[in-house]
């Protein structure tokens, strides 16, 4: 784009780029007022997750506990109590907003998000295995909610490759994930016929997507599952840009089209299930952050960070409200999210008709 | 046409009595024909039959009759292989609206409650039509993607599915008994039940088969069919009449029942070719075949416990969902 052909005078050339100078700063500033926006959201939720509920905590006293300094009873209501919940809540919502927005990205298509295309069915399958067949608890559930998000993808993807293997297909992924969540879906509704009726209600319970059971037994794992998947995840992406221009194009710029993509999922993947093993399926964030995102900071590579802080505010202010809304019941937080998420889908349905009907 | 109908009808026949004599309790073809023509009330044989196994098949033999030509409607509307009523999100929002119902409104029979079903798919049709298009193919643009329609649906049926989870999570006694009729089941219903549901099942069939021609024309695409002299616009609403009353009269006698409706049009395309005026009648005979086929699987597949038939609908057919997938050819 430097060696402009002699016809073009040279000022013309200086004001289309101080033009797009213009235009690419209004967009890197409309990227970073977003990004701070949704980071102040998430850290006040943060804040009033940890200092709200049944013991209220002083600013004060909050900020001296949070350096080790703080009296021990609000210490141990706060680093034992809530902080896990907190970085739980954090740590969940910002791996599936980044993995849904990966996904929407990848299929292409702003329906196409895990917990649609089949991942979340299996990791929910592998749970409720785990839940009613073995009275499984804990960091069982969780291995098997792991699992089973792992083998579901295998065999979408072992599925949808063409016969000829010709690579990942978007369009035959998305429609093999829905048919295999079909029929992991009726697997759970047999498992919870057969079970008795608390246990049904426990699988229920963990199908909603809930974070009152979350410790740090569980939380550990999942904020180091998330430093390490969450970066590696950003560099990953980078080949993104180079994707959407097709497979051609994106192999003539040297890209190894499906080693990029294979990679893109697998992180997305392990994203959704670090999340979902810890909190269960919490509904709709990971189809919701991706779009919100776009919206708010514009498209481009700067919109999956932000995808990743949607999710997280998202989770956290849905928490809040779902401990707070009810008095001393504290609902699943999938409840609030799914409550917020049916109504943007529909909206979100509404629209897509016009963009690829 | 005679050909297929008389072995589809003979096939049902077999299913039919498959129905009545297999189960926990196996029962030889004689003593079933006694309990039909002879029954003996003192008699447990006799009673299995009457009281447990005529309800169940006749249920199935309605849901069935339902259901195949829903299939059909909804590929022939949408002209996409790949739809159902199940994928389509119909079976969920019939269910949500009976739930609903149920729950909130204490409804318990289901002539007060069918209505909801018919409601609850109507919605779900009109929400999946709009979004993917399905009223506007032919003006100039493309058949919708079968991503998009199959894409919308299962978005449908998660947004309701998250609606319906919210409610029974503070209902133990709803869930209880939500828990049994969602799964899509044959048994625990009489023939109460059947003869509710019966009416509406004749009514929509009857004006399903009268929708062959339309869906003839409609597979030309909407201007053929326009300048064929037919009314495009009310064509389809007739069919997508036909289509939610089926539904909605399925969903509400046997529960949401998936896959019946995606599977069978393939296999009567198999023998009967593409003309829906032969494929409505023998989608309706071969239906029953397979939900009957897959009821006495569930019963027999798990003994002591039982499957129940929308789950072997499921497990068996979303392979079929997956073989038609692949063998389709998609532009990128």
């Amino acid at each position: 784009m430097t060696a402009q052909p002699a016809l073009h005078e040279a000022t013309t050339t200086a004001a289309g780029s101080a033009i797009l100078h213009q235009v690419r700063a209004a967009a890197r500033r409309r990227r970073l007022v977003a990004g701070a926006g949704l980071s102040a959201i998430a850290l006040l939720a943060f804040l009033l997750a940890v200092s709200l509920g049944e013991y209220p905590i002083a600013p004060g006293d909050l900020l001296s506990s949070l350096v080790g300094a703080g009296p021990a009873r609000v210490e141990f209501v706060v680093t034992r109590l809530r902080l896990p919940r907190a970085l739980a809540g954090l740590a969940v919502g910002a791996a599936l907003g980044l993995a849904g927005a990966l996904f929407q990205r990848l299929l292409r298509n702003p329906l196409a998000s895990p917990d649609i295309v089949g991942v979340g069915a299996g990791a929910s399958t592998g749970a409720v295995v785990a839940i009613a067949l073995f009275g499984a608890s804990g960091a069982v559930v969780s291995g098997a909610a792991v699992l089973g998000a792992v083998a579901s993808t295998v065999l979408i993807v072992s599925l949808s490759r063409g016969r000829a293997g010709a690579g990942l297909h978007g369009v035959r992924f998305v429609l093999i994930g829905v048919g295999v969540s079909s029929a992991l879906l009726a697997v759970i509704s047999w498992l919870m016929t057969s079970a008795s009726l608390t246990t049904a209600q426990q699988t229920l319970l963990w199908l909603t997507g809930s974070l009152n059971a979350v410790t740090w037994t569980s939380t550990v794992p999942l904020l180091v599952a998330c430093a390490v998947l969450v970066p590696a995840a950003l560099v990953a992406a980078r080949a993104l840009p180079r994707l959407e221009l097709g497979d051609d194009a994106a192999a003539a710029l040297g890209l190894p089209v499906e080693r990029a993509r294979t990679t893109i999922l697998a992180l997305a993947v392990l994203l959704v299930a670090a999340a979902v093993a810890v909190a269960g399926p919490v509904s709709f964030v990971a189809l919701v952050s991706g779009p919100v995102a776009a919206r708010l900071a514009g498209p481009g590579r700067g919109s999956l960070p932000h995808a990743a802080l949607t999710g997280a505010a998202l989770v956290l202010v849905a928490d809040l409200v779902a401990r707070h809304l009810l008095g001393a019941v504290s609902l699943p937080v999938g409840v609030v999210t799914g409550v917020i998420g049916a109504p943007y889908l529909l909206w979100l349905l509404a629209r897509s008709q016009r963009r690829f009907g | 046409m005679l050909g297929p109908v008389l072995v589809l009808a003979a096939v049902l026949l077999v299913a039919v009595v498959a129905s009545l004599a297999i189960g926990p309790r196996a029962l030889p073809v004689s003593i079933v024909w006694d309990a039909l023509v002879a029954t003996d009330p003192t008699n447990p044989d006799h009673l299995v039959v009457t009281e447990v196994r005529v309800p169940r098949t006749v249920i199935g033999l309605l849901a069935g009759l339902a259901l195949g030509p829903a299939g059909v409607l909804a590929q022939g509307l949408t002209r996409n292989p790949i739809a159902e009523p199940g994928i389509l999100g119909l079976n969920t929002g019939a269910a949500l609206a009976v739930v609903l119902a149920i729950g909130l409104l204490g409804l318990r029979s289901l002539t007060a409650y069918v209505w909801f079903g018919f409601l609850g798919a109507a919605l779900a049709a009109l929400v999946v039509a709009g979004v993917a298009g399905v009223g506007r193919l032919g003006n100039g643009r493309s058949a919708s993607s079968p991503g998009t329609l199959a894409l919308a649906g299962a978005a449908l049926t998660a947004g309701l599915g998250s609606i319906t989870t919210a409610m029974l999570l503070t209902d133990p006694d709803a869930f209880e008994d939500y828990r049994f009729w969602q799964v899509g089941s044959l048994a625990g219903r009489d023939l109460g039940i059947a003869g509710q549901a019966a009416p509406f099942v004749a009514a929509g069939l009857a004006l399903a088969l009268m929708c062959g021609p339309t869906l003839n024309a409609l597979a030309l695409g909407d201007d053929v069919a326009r300048s064929f002299g037919r009314r495009v616009g009310r064509d389809r609403s007739v069919c997508g009449l036909a289509l939610v009353v089926l539904t909605g009269a399925a969903t509400a006698a046997a529960g949401p029942i998936a896959f019946v409706g995606l599977t069978v049009p393939h296999l009567v395309r198999g023998l009967a070719g593409p003309d829906h005026r032969r494929l409505l009648p023998l989608a309706a005979l071969a239906a029953p075949t397979l939900l009957l086929a897959a009821d006495v699987l569930g019963r027999v597949v798990a003994a002591p416990r039982e499957v129940q038939v929308g789950i072997v609908a499921a497990i068996v057919g979303a392979p079929v969902f997956i073989v038609l997938v692949r063998r389709k050819r998609f532009a990128r």
